[in-house]
């Protein structure tokens, strides 16, 4: 179990159910921003605004991002545990990959402090 | 681990089926989301600062570099959601019984993200 402990739900059941809620909500955000952007083809900055500071759309943006962080956090962690690996580039791999992997955990943090300040700073 | 064990799966010699594809493109389509994540939040962060980068961020949207950027960005992100819900589908038991259910899904989701990105295209333009 060593290989997991990067990962986010430190297993594999538990990171592909945390996988699969995180794309419903992001499914469901992306659904209301197309019908929303095509509902209103003139959108203003009033009307803009007026939206994303609104209580249910704040919480339904921050569940989104959170949603974002921890489907990254999976898909990244699948990606370079794949494929930066001793056989396939060599001994130095596990030292490279650890910093990728702590690269992406601190991006991925970041843009959820960024989105917080973002939508709590309307 | 052993290192000396031999590797039988050469990938790179093997012809793949349009379902390898399609989960390499959704990989491919992820890695580049992680970093345009970053461009949404910056384009979220410009339409609601004030009205005044409101209305210049919509004069940045009609420069070409701009454009292209935005419209990979979106590209990726409609193909890794047409490639995702694929998977939701699937979840609930419905064309994960067979390969051919397999290969037909993939081939629709090929053929949905290109016209989802083609409507993209034209809304960019």
């Amino acid at each position: 179990m060593v290989t997991t402990v990067t990962s986010l739900g430190r297993s594999g059941l538990s990171d592909w159910m945390i996988q699969r809620i995180s794309a419903w909500v992001m499914t469901a955000y992306l659904a209301f921003i197309v019908v929303y952007f095509i509902g209103n083809p003139d959108l203003s900055y009033a009307q803009w605004a007026e939206l994303n500071s609104s209580l249910p759309m704040r919480m339904f943006s921050l569940i989104t991002i959170l949603s974002i962080a921890a489907h990254a956090w999976i898909g990244m962690w699948c990606v370079l545990t794949d494929y930066i690996t001793v056989r396939l580039i060599g001994p130095k791999a596990t030292a490279i990959r650890i910093f990728f992997q702590l690269g992406m955990i601190a991006v991925t943090l970041l843009y959820v402090i960024w989105a917080i300040d973002i939508l709590w700073g309307i | 681990m052993d290192n000396k064990r031999p590797v039988n799966l050469d990938i790179g010699t093997i012809k793949l089926p349009i379902t390898s594809y399609v989960s390499i493109l959704h990989r491919v389509s992820g890695v580049v989301l992680f970093f345009a994540v970053g461009i949404f939040l910056w384009m979220l962060e410009s339409s609601l600062a004030s009205e005044q980068s409101f209305n210049d961020l919509g004069a940045k949207l009609s420069n070409p570099v701009c454009q292209f950027i935005i419209w990979g960005s979106l590209a990726a992100l409609a193909y890794h959601a047409v490639a995702g819900i694929r998977h939701l589908i699937m979840d609930f038991g419905v064309g994960e019984d067979s390969f051919y259910a397999g290969r037909n899904s993939a081939w629709a989701a090929v053929v949905l993200s290109v016209v989802v990105i083609a409507l993209l295209t034209w809304w960019i333009l």
